[in-house]
């Protein structure tokens, strides 16, 4: 039992991280600029009492042991289910149980591949030749202009959202979270949440592979960032960026 | 329900026949005709059990007593659904008329880890009483007792602390649920005295000691709302929210006096 | 062979009697208690509390039940509620007024000072109840609701919705469980005593059946104590669950315990009537339904009309227009018996013209269906599960069923039977209802055994033993015990006939129910004393047990209970016979007034008969405990 506990707490953290992301993501809309600036933004968050980028990695090492523990509470609550359940030689039927709630244990480690994946190639640059350190919103469109890379993103954000539609719910059941008076809320408040992040994380691939969201293969930052250095000029964002 | 001649029904069963917990188990196929649609799904199986004797034949076992829904004896997977098709409706109360002639209707034991099949349909559920043992009562000796109406408990707590006791402990929850967790029937059994008053002096040791008994014996529950659907009193999975809430607070809270650490 | 049939009853006023009686009761001290074990058979309210009561006092305590679980005995089907006298109405409610119902609901047939002190353990119960966590209705303020029940003139009955037999037993259970963890308790389940082990005239021990291994055993106590319940089911139909039985009783019966009272069965007026031939049971409906349901027939005979067609001047309000006073509250007995009267009479309704009419449609006009249903819901939905038909739209269909049965095994006051040693508690015992049981009394009556008086008077029984060496197993009566049962089990295992138990069983109720029913005359009475013994001839040469008797079979746990049933329906018609009046639940055609009401012959029969075992081919011998009344007169129950 304090397994879901665990589950529900770490979920929070998750599925706080996802919504932040996802609306942080929508700098993508602004342009390479914006994005670049976001994402400065983030590693400075707190200069002026610690060094730079200690919260943003106290943040990540936070995510990091939540994302632990959450895979942890799931296999052993897996690991009981497992050594308790007995299959039904003649089949059985759902009544109550949904696709959501029946495909945590498909949808959970589909999204924790993907977020190594998603890592591997926008944080670390493995998979990207064109990688440019600082500009995720170029790195975003060498990426996701490629068909494969976009379908593997939309499959896995449909993954997220199914499992994010389950566990939101969840969490008020397993916090405890239940009033007569406002339970019916808690299933739309998950649905629309899952829906949110499904439209919000799904326009990036959809937008890119459409060319609304395009660096034509330049990285404005890159150029910028260089222009800055030769000319020694204060940054301004350049003219005619996309 | 649509009936065949003369308004009487013949379905085709498939019946899981196991000789003993050591047994493999396997499905049977019988025939029964000229069933009334009045009569019960276990009056349909008591008159296949006479032919099958008088046949020469083992009838099937399977438990029932009080063939009003109020015991909790009895409870087979019918077509896939604890308790078979009826909402609410425990096993010896579902009758011939939620079924069709011609249908084909498989009859499996409840299957979880700790329920083990004795014979046939019939499962050993005693893990259940072990919950109970390990918390489910409060701590009053006969003769202790004060006037009833010392406590005043408020109408709505007492009509929640009802709804939750009007478990039956047949075990439906165990049998629909993916993990074979027995959530519902513990929740339902906490909460029935924590809702009390006179269940406040030992909520927290209780909560702690039942939930623990439970996750030795059974899955744990990962809020599918199955056991809801198949409880035949249709208790709340509400129940269970509260159960968890309760069970940190249990274990949170420091019960020991600080004068004796 | 039996000395004499003394009650030990207290002296002095009545009031009075319990209280003084359980000062002279013998004490154990507490040291010496673990030194007694005690042997609890059946796990319902009356065993249930006993067994956790005794192991609270600390002795070591063996309870034994033929279900996987002890919540699973019969007590948790009772619906309507539990009497007691604590007047929380202000509406004159006293444990006289009680005793005084009670009593004269008995038709007079019962001890005064055990009716008394039932009456007066009643307070004590609800209190105890309550502080178990029972969930009773309250009102709005927080305290405890009370209806008025059974054609009660008071409002005294405690319930919760229409679930109080689950609720208290649920609490019982739960003392029990409490008891088992803490290790007073050994609980041994899906074990049935199949026979008493009685050793230099005490009874010292039981001989059970691992109902899933097959395996015979014997067990020993310092004193055993039967709550097996009644054996409505010689009637094969009843509201009783399927497996209750007498076999408990009965074997102790042959081993000299006397059954008191057999032909003192209840009717219980508000079941719903048998759908088919197929039918395994009768289901009830809590009797709280006449509170607000009208009881009608058609006046017209065979009438085939839907319900609502009949206009209100051809119907027929029988009890209405009976019983003005009481109406369709009448006792249980009186409303059977008039409902047998009109189906007799050919003015049944439903499809096989086997019912009344129980409408609710006056009371959903007056009160409105969210006041109807917040009453009657669960039973209303109950009906229609069963039936398919609505009762909101059209009336229920009722008939009487056998539901519950007053005699059982004699016990003196301290609910001991004749054999010492072997208690008897709750509805296996013959003493406080009389001939005829009020509603909501049988869970006050179970709780005030199992609660508060089988934990005194054991006590006082062992107290006697301290000294003595307690029985073993060693001693040869459990050998031969065990060896009679094992027999008698491998004997129906041989059995490969061409008929079921079942069949059997069906048979003999029909006989029962036909000739030792509602209601009996002589004739009828002797031709079952005929037929009893010739099917049962049938059933040792002919009955079908297939399986083995080394696992798990039910046609050989039925075999042996329905060989019981056989014996007993043969004593309960001959008691019947014998008993030459009309009283409470046994009703004697020959013994009528002129407008068919029942007549007492208070004269000749104001005894309880005890009824001794003599032997398979004897007849057994009537014993007479004489009856004597100084608190209350007997009158003639008139209920206009």
């Amino acid at each position: 039992m304090g397994k879901k506990w665990v589950m529900a707490l770490t979920g929070i953290a998750l599925i706080g991280f996802v919504l932040v992301h996802m609306v942080g993501n929508l700098h993508l809309y602004e342009g390479a600029w914006e994005t670049h600036e976001y994402a400065e933004t983030l590693r400075d968050l707190g200069t002026k009492v610690i060094p730079r980028t200690w919260v943003l990695w106290a943040l990540r090492a936070g995510l990091a042991a939540a994302f632990a523990l959450h895979l942890h509470s799931a296999y052993s609550l897996t690991r009981m289910s497992r050594a308790a359940d007995r299959r039904y030689a003649g089949g059985r039927d759902y009544i109550a149980a949904n696709y959501a709630s029946r495909t945590m244990r498909w949808t959970g480690p589909l999204v924790g591949l993907f977020v190594v994946y998603h890592l591997a190639d926008l944080t670390w640059g493995h998979f990207n030749p064109d990688y440019v350190r600082g500009d995720p919103y170029h790195n975003v469109v060498a990426s996701l202009s490629n068909l494969p890379v976009a379908i593997w993103y939309i499959v896995a954000n449909v993954a997220l959202a199914v499992h994010i539609y389950h566990g939101a719910w969840s969490i008020f059941q397993s916090l405890g979270v239940s009033s007569p008076r406002w339970n019916p809320l808690r299933r739309r408040l998950a649905g629309t949440f899952a829906a949110a992040v499904l439209v919000g994380n799904l326009s990036f691939p959809i937008l890119v592979q459409a060319g609304v969201i395009d660096d034509g293969g330049r990285s404005v930052v890159r150029e910028r960032l260089e222009q800055a250095d030769r000319t020694g000029e204060a940054l301004a964002p350049p003219e005619g960026a996309p | 329900m649509s009936a065949g001649e003369n308004g009487m029904l013949n379905v085709r069963l498939r019946v899981w026949r196991q000789d003993g917990p050591g047994d493999a188990g396997r499905f049977e196929t019988y025939d029964v005709g000229g069933i009334s649609p009045d009569a019960s799904f276990l009056e349909m199986l008591d008159v296949l059990n006479e032919r099958l004797t008088l046949e020469g034949r083992e009838p099937i076992t399977f438990e029932s007593d009080c063939r009003e829904g109020i015991c909790g004896t009895c409870g087979l997977m019918i077509n896939g659904r604890a308790h078979g098709p009826q909402k609410g409706t425990a096993t010896c109360q579902l009758h011939m008329r939620e079924f069709s002639d011609g249908d084909l209707i498989t009859v499996e034991p409840w299957r979880a880890g700790s329920f083990e099949v004795i014979r046939d349909l019939a499962v050993d559920r005693t893990a259940l009483d072990r919950i109970i043992a390990a918390g489910g009562y409060i701590s009053v000796n006969t003769g202790a007792a004060p006037d009833a109406n010392l406590v005043p408990v408020p109408k709505e707590a007492a009509e929640c602390a009802f709804d939750a006791a009007a478990c039956i402990g047949c075990g439906a929850c165990v049998a629909a649920c993916p993990n074979s967790a027995a959530q519902l029937f513990t929740a339902a059994k906490v909460q029935h005295l924590n809702l009390l008053p006179q269940g406040q002096p030992e909520r927290w040791a209780r909560t702690e000691a039942m939930v623990e008994t439970m996750e030795r014996f059974f899955g744990s529950c990962t809020n599918h709302g199955e056991c809801e659907e198949a409880c035949p009193k249709e208790i709340s999975i509400d129940f269970i929210a509260w159960t968890n809430r309760d069970y940190v607070r249990a274990k949170l809270r420091n019960r020991k006096p600080t004068g004796r650490r | 062979m039996i000395g004499s049939l003394d009650p030990r009853l207290p002296e002095g006023p009545l009031e009075d009697a319990w209280t003084n009686h359980k000062f002279s009761l013998r004490l154990v001290s507490p040291n010496n208690k673990r030194r007694f074990s005690v042997i609890v058979v059946g796990t319902g309210l009356a065993g249930a509390s006993a067994a956790a009561s005794l192991g609270e006092l600390g002795y070591r305590v063996k309870a034994f039940t033929y279900h996987d679980s002890p919540r699973r005995a019969h007590s948790i089907a009772a619906q309507g509620g539990i009497n007691a006298a604590k007047n929380y109405r202000n509406d004159g409610d006293s444990v006289f007024r009680l005793f005084y119902d009670t009593i004269k609901g008995g038709d007079y047939r019962s001890r005064e000072a055990n009716v008394y002190r039932l009456a007066e353990t009643s307070l004590a119960i609800i209190d105890q109840c309550v502080a178990a966590g029972v969930p009773f209705a309250r009102e709005y303020g927080g305290l405890l609701d009370n209806r008025s029940f059974g054609g009660a003139q008071v409002s005294r009955t405690f319930y919760a919705r229409g679930q109080t037999g689950q609720q208290l037993l649920l609490g019982a259970y739960s003392a029990l469980m409490r008891q088992v963890a803490a290790g007073t308790v050994d609980l041994h389940t899906r074990a049935e005593m199949l026979d008493l082990v009685v050793a230099e005239g005490r009874a010292v021990g039981i001989v059970v059946r691992d109902l899933l291994s097959g395996e015979v055993t014997a067990h020993a106590g310092d004193a055993v104590i039967l709550a097996t319940g009644g054996y409505s089911n010689v009637y094969f139909l009843s509201t009783n669950a399927k497996m209750c039985n007498v076999t408990a009783a009965w074997r102790a019966h042959r081993r000299g315990a006397l059954f008191a009272n057999p032909c003192y069965t209840q009717i219980h007026p508000t079941c719903i009537p048998a759908g088919d031939d197929f039918q395994s049971k009768l289901t009830l409906m809590s009797e709280s339904l006449r509170n607000d349901g009208r009881i009608w027939v058609p006046r017209a005979f065979d009438d085939a009309r839907a319900p609502a067609d009949i206009p209100e001047a051809e119907r027929d309000y029988y009890l209405e227009e009976k019983y003005a006073a009481f109406g369709n509250l009448v006792p249980r007995d009186v409303a059977s018996r008039n409902a047998k009267a009109v189906v007799d009479a050919g003015r049944g309704v439903g499809p096989l013209r086997n019912g009344v009419y129980l409408d609710f449609s006056d009371a959903l006009a007056r009160d409105g269906a969210d006041v109807v249903r917040a009453k009657y819901g669960n039973l209303f939905d109950m009906y229609e599960r069963i039936t398919g038909e609505d009762p909101h739209r059209a009336p229920m269909r009722i008939y009487p069923a056998v539901h519950y049965t007053m005699g059982g095994l004699w016990v003196d006051y301290n609910l001991m039977s004749n054999v010492p040693g072997l208690f008897v508690a709750g509805e296996a015992n013959f003493s406080d209802h009389g001939a005829n049981r009020l509603g909501a009394s049988a869970l006050m009556q179970g709780l005030a055994d199992g609660y508060f008086i089988a934990p005194y008077t054991v006590g006082d029984y062992l107290a006697g033993r301290l000294g003595e060496e307690g029985p073993r197993t060693d001693h040869p009566a459990f050998a031969d015990t065990v060896s009679e049962v094992s027999d008698r089990t491998a004997r129906w295992t041989a059995a490969r006939g061409s008929r079921t138990v079942d069949w059997f069983h069906r048979e003999l109720g029909r006989i029962v129910w036909d000739h030792c029913g509602m209601s009996r005359n002589a004739a009828g009475l002797r031709k079952a004393l005929a037929e009893i013994p010739a099917l049962r001839q049938e059933f040792h040469a002919d009955v079908c047990v297939p399986g083995s008797a080394a696992s798990l079979n039910q046609s050989l746990e039925k075999a042996g209970r329905v060989d019981d049933f056989f014996e007993l329906a043969e004593l309960l018609a001959r008691d019947a016979l014998e008993r030459e009046e009309s009283c409470g639940g046994h009703f004697r055609e020959e013994h009528q007034d002129a407008e068919g009401e029942a007549r007492r012959d208070d004269e000749h029969f104001t005894h309880v008969a005890a009824w001794e075992w003599a032997g398979p081919d004897d007849e057994p011998i009537r014993h007479r405990e004489e009856l004597t009344f100084s608190a209350v007169t007997p009158t003639t129950r008139s209920y206009k």
